[in-house]
């Protein structure tokens, strides 16, 4: 029992990974991320996005749990992808936002 | 759920107030490596270091990647070397056998710097100790990486004064030795009062004979978050001023808490300690000068100076203690002067001098840090400032350290420059009036009494 406990556990505590994508707003930004990510079987459960003086603002809040890429690699290439579309885009575990911002 | 504007605060704090963590150092125990023969132990201590260390900076750049947050320097620390090394070396010599072992490994774990080329003499000196301080400036001229340090006094012991005096004549050997590169040995060198057993924090990081096998400490940073936070509150009063820092600075190290946690499992090696300390780097934006100017002082080293780091000092660790489960360390607010922008504007305009910064010393959480001096000082008024910060951490309770610079063939007015992390400094001047027969008495000043505390 207390192993299946903490099996259930683990899974809810299954840390997300948020992405944030900053630059000057262009057609298809959306589009060209949630692309990647369809691609590399990552699901986005939730997108925020505002724009703030022409500036485009976006987080989603993804799981990347049925992707086989590594981390690492997918970190990396998001940013190549950024680079590409002329805007800022960071993927990063949502531990760092947590346990900064909750107790 | 985690929103926006949180996410932006903290890649704000990322990328452009350089919230960082200032280092993963990993700590070994040597105590195992020992043996009387010279070349079975700097096998045994190499083997061990690179077991334990191979994938120290590897797993640094991970995490670094994974959650966006820059990790600046992995470290490590091993057991004070003399009291790892005593059967097998019997000279400077040997010792300088054993700083080329630590430095190789260094080398081989790509870490930049390994600390615990070290003694404890808080007391008195074995034949040994004294062999292994003997040989610091050829250790230190002839490695890269290798950082020593040399704790002389406690609040438990008094001060050994005789190890004062030789520390004295080694700051200057040592910055004799490296004289072609600035002095640059001396930069690796500190000597300490009541030094802490867990400290991350190069060039006095040493892994205490308390500490377990193995362990993964972290030095948290941040000068530049708290100073962008304070700018949000000028002109309010102390209570806002203090729950601002407080705040602040809780933030700041659940990253570092998280980091060392990450860390530790990774590595599959406990986890020891958060230091919370406030380390500045010469980067503009990241200094601690800078939150006391904030604060409302026109330069660092103006009346207000000592009271403004004892405040900051003291929330740092308010806040900060609530955000990791294990503190330690130095824990408080840096003030070396080469690695802090701020601090070398103030004393090239005339405001900060090294009497002012001894008072701060008092306050805060480590010492004297990073000043280049000029290189014709007297070694008996080095061991005299050595004297004296041995002496605010004994009466204080606390750590307290000396890393100065002798720049040989540089005098007041002269800029030194030492590259990276460590800066470049104004040469400062030294109170030119003796005290060499103090210094040469030799003995102990006894322990302090530990009542009647005014």
């Amino acid at each position: 029992m207390p192993e299946e406990i903490n099996t259930i556990q683990g899974q809810e505590s299954m840390s997300k990974t948020i992405i944030t994508v900053v630059g000057k707003d262009t057609v298809g930004i959306i589009a060209k991320v949630c692309t990647y990510l369809a691609e590399n079987q990552v699901n986005v459960e939730d997108i925020s996005q505002t724009i703030v003086q022409g500036y485009f603002n976006m987080m989603m809040i993804v799981d990347t749990g049925g992707s086989t890429k590594p981390y690492a690699g997918m970190v990396i290439e998001l940013d190549e992808l950024g680079e590409e579309i002329g805007v800022r885009i960071r993927c990063q575990r949502e531990d760092i936002f947590t346990k900064m911002h909750r107790i | 759920m985690i929103n926006i504007l949180e996410v932006n605060e903290t890649n704000q704090m990322i990328e452009q107030e350089k919230l960082d963590v200032r280092t993963i150092t990993l700590g070994v125990s040597l105590l195992d490596c020992c043996d009387a023969d010279l070349d079975a132990l700097n096998r045994n201590i190499y083997d061990k270091i690179t077991r334990l260390g191979k994938d120290l900076v590897s797993t640094g750049r991970e995490i670094e990647l994974e959650y966006g947050i820059p990790i600046v320097n992995k470290r490590i620390a091993v057991t004070p070397i003399a009291l790892v090394a005593g059967r097998a070396c019997r000279s400077p010599e040997d010792f300088v056998e054993v700083a080329a072992t630590l430095d190789k490994a260094a080398r081989n774990t790509g870490v930049n710097f390994l600390g615990g080329y070290s003694a404890i003499v808080s007391k008195g000196m074995t034949p040994t100790d004294e062999a292994l301080i003997r040989s610091i400036p050829a250790a230190l001229a002839s490695t890269e990486r290798v950082c020593s340090s040399v704790n002389l006094g406690s609040t438990k012991t008094g001060i050994n004064m005789d190890a004062v005096k030789l520390m004295g004549e080694i700051v200057r050997e040592t910055a004799e030795a490296t004289k072609e590169n600035n002095s640059l040995g001396c930069a690796k060198l500190v000597v300490f009062c009541n030094a802490p057993d867990d400290n991350p924090f190069m060039a006095g990081a040493f892994h205490g004979v308390s500490e377990a096998d193995a362990v993964v400490n972290v030095g948290v940073s941040g000068p530049g978050v708290i100073k962008h936070a304070l700018e949000g509150v000028r002109g309010k009063n102390f209570e806002v001023l203090c729950e601002t820092v407080k705040r602040t600075a809780f933030k700041v190290t659940r990253a570092g808490q998280l980091v060392a946690q990450e860390a530790s499992e990774r590595l599959g090696i406990p986890f020891g300690i958060v230091d919370l300390s406030l380390a500045p780097t010469p980067s503009v934006g990241d200094s601690v000068a800078g939150i006391l100017e904030e604060m409302g002082l026109e330069s660092v080293g103006a009346p207000g100076t000592t009271a403004a780091l004892a405040l900051l000092n003291d929330q740092v660790k308010k806040g900060g203690i609530m955000a990791s489960s294990f503190v330690g360390g130095l824990s408080g607010a840096f003030i070396p002067v080469s690695e802090d922008q701020g601090m070398i504007d103030a004393v090239n305009r005339g405001a900060l001098t090294i009497e002012k910064l001894e008072a701060m010393t008092c306050v805060c959480s480590v010492g004297l840090d990073m000043i280049a001096i000029p290189g014709d000082t007297p070694a008996s008024t080095i061991s005299g400032i050595i004297a004296d910060e041995a002496a605010i951490g004994m009466i204080n309770q606390k750590t307290t350290a000396v890393r100065l610079i002798p720049v040989i063939g540089k005098d007041v007015g002269e800029t030194v420059e030492f590259g990276g992390l460590l800066g470049y400094a104004p040469v400062q001047r030294v109170n030119g009036f003796g005290c060499a027969d103090f210094i040469n008495r030799g003995g102990r000043i006894p322990a302090p009494i530990h009542s009647f505390k005014n």
